[in-house]
């Protein structure tokens, strides 16, 4: 009697957590899929579901050349922050990975510190200094801020591939013969690249939308597609933008994907 | 060298390859921030006299602290919702084969790695007067007109903890792999129900995670301008909004940058008490 009584209450938990867990999965990927429906309407305004099916948007969307320069300038600023990020990140990961030294934690804290602290308040900070130095506002200053909010991605994921190292394997490389800078070409280099690559597309993502620093280090020349899209939705709900939403879920599955299978990336997040 | 006789141990690297990124991070995020602090201590706008008035300003100013406080307790809303419905999807993980593993994942990071802007813009389009939600209800029957989601408490805290989920339901599925699950089978087999052991074993083994979760999540709602702004409209003011529109609109830069420096330390002091919290349980959980 008592296991038929627990077999119930069992039972109550599993279909509780099921079905929470159910609803919040529905709840994290619907707002993806509603603006995919949207996107595909054949009227005028966001209304769901649509009237009918075109890709009209889409192809104004071809012609929407604000957009296509806003779109430009991000991906001009996020491969140089990427760039940046994976030179300056993976040379620190080096240094701090695999010491447990006091400077190594201070260090380790600070280069993390953006993640946590608002970026708009570093934003308004950078802008300032930049002004006491007289640097005017350019895609050199977008570069620097972008880089310094998206950095800490490449340093915790190389860390995260440095501490997975099997000391064994660097010894033996050493003992038999290898110089340090050999081993590190051959062996350490090769290990850690899926992480190093997985942290530079966590950074690049994180660049391209980055609004809060941008909004201060840009100049009017150099309209940055996320403030853009932004200063749209504020105006006027344009089904334009519903369509380039399209095309960046769109873009985004696909490179996951494509990260997926060269980096593992799922495993990479969770362990 | 003498140096050379001694085996130098081949795993560590010489700290001081951080000194480029040190150098950088010195020059362009600790020298700006410093500069932020002098800044706010000026009383005028242009920045030449000395003084705490910024901050008395903001601390009598009842309109400021409200702003202050509906903020913080907005984030305290979205890390609860992220909470309650993170956990469940951690548990799920662990509970299904792997093709279903990845998929979740793959679900769980979609929003992490979309637009902020598009991920926002879809909120609109559900919770908008011709949205979704309300579609539903009108044809349901359950309403008779358009209600008002857009630009409400409710529609920013659901759309934020949709946004911010990532940042709670990975730090859970990594607390709860590493939990042995003889803890779980010890408990059950021991007379314990199933939701007796999910509170006294599961959840307290878990709390670094969920610790982790929480910083994480919290730090993201209360900072997040793009989804604050959009969703919930004019009406609604959060800080850093309060911040831009006093950095740009009115170019009160000492202002702002006071405005800054306290929502600095209130998200410093959520972080560092997180933190506490998490080295504590670690004690408690790290079996």
């Amino acid at each position: 009697m008592g296991g038929r009584k627990r077999t119930w209450e069992a039972i109550s938990f599993e279909v509780v957590m099921t079905a929470i867990a159910l609803i919040a999965l529905i709840v994290i990927i619907a707002p993806s899929l509603v603006v995919l429906i949207v996107s595909f309407t054949n009227g005028f305004s966001l209304k769901f579901p649509p009237p009918g099916y075109s890709a009209r948007w889409y192809a104004e969307l071809w012609n929407a050349w604000q957009l296509h320069f806003a779109a430009k300038n991000s991906f001009v600023v996020a491969m140089w922050s990427t760039g940046l990020s994976i030179v300056l990140g993976v040379t620190a990961a080096l240094a701090i990975a695999r010491s447990a030294t006091l400077s190594a934690r201070v260090l380790d804290s600070l280069f993390m510190s953006p993640l946590v602290l608002p970026a708009l308040a570093f934003g308004l900070s950078a802008l300032m200094l930049f002004s006491l130095v007289g640097m005017p506002v350019s895609t050199l200053t977008l570069i620097i801020g972008h880089t310094v909010v998206c950095v800490p991605y490449v340093v915790r994921n190389t860390v995260a591939a440095l501490a997975q190292l099997e000391p064994t394997l660097l010894e033996s490389s050493t003992i038999l013969g290898a110089s340090r800078s050999y081993t590190f070409r051959r062996i350490v280099l090769p290990l850690i690249r899926p992480g190093v690559i997985a942290g530079g597309f966590i950074a690049f993502m994180s660049s391209f939308d980055n609004v809060p620093v941008s909004l201060f280090l840009r100049d009017a020349a150099t309209d940055m597609l996320p403030i853009r899209m932004w200063q749209d939705l504020e105006g006027k709900l344009d089904v334009t933008i519903a369509a380039l939403s399209g095309v960046l879920i769109i873009a985004t599955v696909a490179l996951m994907a494509i990260m997926e299978r060269v980096t593992g990336l799922s495993k990479r997040l969770t362990s | 060298m003498a140096a050379a006789s001694v085996p130098r141990d081949v795993t560590s690297y010489s700290i001081g390859l951080a000194a480029p990124l040190t150098l950088f991070f010195l020059v362009f995020f600790v020298a700006p921030l410093v500069q932020l602090f002098v800044l706010s201590l000026h009383n005028d706008t242009a920045g030449v006299v000395w003084g705490i008035g910024q901050y008395v300003h903001f601390l009598t100013d009842p309109f400021s602290l409200s702003v202050l406080g509906s903020t913080l307790l907005l984030g305290v809303e979205v890390t609860a919702l992220c909470l309650v419905l993170g956990f469940p999807i951690a548990w799920l993980y662990h509970r299904v084969g792997s093709r279903a593993k990845t998929l979740i994942i793959l679900i769980v990071l979609l929003p992490l790695l979309t637009s902020v802007v598009v991920r926002t813009f879809a909120w609109i389009v559900i919770l908008g007067r011709q949205g979704i939600i309300n579609s539903t209800l009108l044809s349901i029957g359950a309403i008779d007109a358009p209600v008002r989601l857009l630009y409400t408490q409710f529609g920013v805290v659901l759309a934020l903890a949709q946004v911010q989920m990532p940042l709670m339901a990975l730090p859970l599925i990594t607390a709860l792999g590493r939990i042995d699950m003889n803890f779980e089978d010890a408990s059950c087999s021991l007379g314990a129900g199933s939701w007796r052991t999910f509170w006294k074993v599961v959840l307290p083994l878990s709390l670094p995670g969920v610790i982790a979760g929480c910083t994480l999540t919290y730090a993201a709602a209360i900072t997040a301008f793009i989804t604050q702004s959009l969703i919930g409209g004019g009406q609604m003011l959060f800080m850093p909004m309060y911040l831009y529109q006093q950095a740009s609109t009115l170019q009160n830069w000492p202002f702002a940058s006071a405005i800054s420096i306290i929502f600095l330390l209130a998200v410093l002091a959520v972080v560092t008490v997180f933190g506490m919290l998490g080295r504590l349980s670690r004690g408690y959980g790290g079996a």
